[in-house]
């Protein structure tokens, strides 16, 4: 059974069509690629699925539950998580902070418990440090974990990103162009984590990324939008040679996957 | 042989004070604190206790606006709830003060939780004026609620009493004032280094982030409100106390103006800061008038002047501080107490 289904989404801003009736399914521990062109409605498609715009028409089915209705935090508590393109991490507060706001689905503590500081409070508190200091290791930005995140490059920005969405350990992950502004190393560590957190933890991805090289190598399943529609589903070998997606990619057939 | 400050658990790097020196020190100025009843003269007793009730409305404020990021303008109308609550529940109910005190610090939670629902759909300033009108509305209720709050002529407050025990006058209330404000100050403290306190930021920050990451948005920040109405409940609570008579005059629009200055002084989303500029803006005109005081000999027209020479000065120190000193007086505290923990080799 597919972990997230999506059917047949319609979203409009006044005139302007963002998604015209698309529809595809994510396996479960794959790593599923969204592409287009520019404007083509990728990033709409994601804030439909984490639930930051509502669908005119259309569902979100999570793990078989019609999750159409539920609000962003809601739905971060059945296991989404996300990524912003343009880093929307908390800038005033450090990697760490970062982080221990990722464990906040999984804390009970309330107001009382947290401003006593005292047995219970505290032990969830250290319980939760140690969870978000495996994933500082495993993402390796120990040097910076006490650093505000305003101040750090823009790279280190993008995986302490990434860290804060491990730390809600979720089933599935939306990733909204994890390289994007990289440079070569950059992109190499980041597609490594990527796959390491797809084979270690089993967490099921979903990537929009520009970089055809890295789509091609990492994803399991392709799917290709245009101008809000879907053109193309399916294994990267069969989208690349699709007739449809080098023309939008391009306007004519011009090779650029080979 | 230790030769640095090394943490070996989680909860040692987690603790509020990095050093055992820090701790020691905050001990030995607390000593000072519990003391100063003994050789402090009533005129400072006064201004002491006005201090510490300032440091417990500006840090329940800084919890809401510096934390939380929502502007509020309402915090003199919630200290007149916490002073008029206290009002019925110790003058007409004659309950004794443990139970007052957070009875009215619940009942200003309550009410700033229902001044707090337009933040759903209101950020900045126009939540600052939706706050705003919460302070006339609950000024207007109390002068037109004359059988409960006695109108424009105000009502009395018995001084604070549990059986025999009675904390009349500024010297024993002192005491109560100082618990009060330790015991609220360490629990804000405690509050955000855990979950609550880091949602609290993190809606600051970045609100839509903070959903997308679980936090119910707008629980969390009805939550605040809550929370930092409760500091100004008690506060309130405790003016009333201090005052004995309290009228709709004692909370004039001019005290959230001043509480907003206390906590951009000291430092918005800082502890420390609320501590810091309570203790400014409260000494601020005391010690203006000293000085116009000691002059008056030879320059009779300072006197006359000193009204307009206290807002010129508050007004002038604001600017500065935004100008020079955006993070407040917390951050300068930070900046030289670092310099003097490497000093001589400050690289």
């Amino acid at each position: 059974m597919a972990l997230l289904d999506v059917r047949h989404l319609i979203l409009h801003f006044r005139g302007v069509a963002a998604l015209s009736d698309v529809s595809f399914e994510v396996a479960p521990q794959t790593i599923h690629a969204i592409i287009g062109p520019n404007g083509a409605g990728k990033t709409s498609l994601l804030n439909c699925i984490s639930g930051v715009y509502r669908p005119q028409r259309g569902q979100v089915h999570f793990e078989g539950k019609d999750i159409s209705g539920l609000n962003p935090a809601q739905r971060t508590q059945l296991g989404l998580a996300r990524t912003f393109q343009n880093i929307a991490l908390f800038k005033g507060m450090t990697v760490l902070d970062n982080l221990l706001i990722g464990r906040h689905t999984h804390q009970h503590s309330g107001v009382l418990g947290g401003g006593v500081y005292w047995g219970p409070g505290q032990r969830e508190e250290i319980a939760h440090r140690e969870v978000c200091e495996d994933i500082i290791d495993f993402l390796e930005i120990q040097h910076i974990r006490k650093k505000v995140v305003g101040t750090l490059a823009y790279g280190l920005q993008k995986r302490v990103e990434l860290a804060r969405a491990l730390a809600l350990e979720p089933k599935l992950l939306l990733l909204d162009e994890p390289m994007a502004g990289m440079n070569a190393e950059e992109k190499e560590d980041m597609a490594r984590f990527i796959v390491e957190i797809s084979e270690e933890r089993g967490t099921t991805m979903v990537m929009i990324e520009h970089d055809m090289g890295v789509v091609m190598d990492l994803s399991h399943r392709v799917t290709v939008l245009n101008f809000g529609e879907r053109i193309a589903d399916g294994p990267p070998d069969e989208v690349r040679k699709n007739r449809l997606v080098q023309d939008a990619y391009l306007g004519e057939q011009h090779g650029i996957f080979e | 042989m230790r030769c640095g400050d090394f943490r070996e658990t989680y909860a040692e790097d987690m603790a509020i004070f990095e050093t055992s020196f820090a701790r020691r020190m905050l001990f030995l100025f607390l000593g000072v604190l519990l003391l100063l009843p003994t050789f402090a003269s009533a005129f400072w007793l006064d201004i002491g206790n006005r201090i510490l009730i300032a440091v417990i409305a500006a840090t329940g404020l800084n919890i809401l606006t510096g934390f939380t990021g929502q502007i509020s303008l309402g915090n003199a109308a919630f200290l007149s709830v916490g002073a008029y609550a206290t009002a019925v529940f110790a003058g007409k109910w004659g309950l004794p003060f443990p139970v007052v005190i957070p009875l009215a610090g619940l009942v200003t939670a309550a009410v700033g939780m229902v001044f707090g629902i337009p933040s759903l759909r209101l950020k900045g300033l126009y939540l600052a004026v939706a706050t705003l009108a919460a302070h006339f509305v609950i000024e207007f209720t109390i002068t037109h609620w004359e059988s409960v709050t006695g109108g424009v002529n105000g009502t009395s407050v018995p001084p604070a009493r549990i059986g025999g025990l009675d904390l009349g006058g500024d010297r024993r209330l002192y005491y109560l004032v100082l618990a009060l404000a330790v015991g609220l100050l360490l629990f804000a403290k405690n509050l955000f280094r855990t979950k609550v306190g880091k949602a609290f930021v993190a809606i600051r920050d970045q609100d839509i982030s903070a959903e997308v990451m679980g936090v119910q948005v707008f629980k969390y920040k009805l939550l605040s409100f809550g929370v930092s109405s409760f500091y100004v409940g008690v506060a309130g609570s405790l003016l009333g106390y201090q005052a004995g008579i309290i009228s709709p005059e004692n909370f004039p629009i001019t005290v959230a103006i001043d509480q907003l200055g206390m906590i951009i002084i000291g430092g918005l989303g800082s502890i420390l800061g609320s501590i810091f500029g309570a203790v400014f803006i409260t000494l601020l005109p005391e010690l203006l008038r000293l000085v116009t005081g000691s002059l008056a000999d030879s320059f009779p027209q300072l006197t006359t002047l000193f009204a307009s020479l206290k807002m010129g000065v508050f007004g002038l120190a604001i600017v500065l501080f935004l100008v020079f000193e955006p993070d407040g007086m917390a951050a300068r505290w930070h900046t030289i107490r670092n310099y003097w923990k490497l000093y001589p080799f400050s690289y």
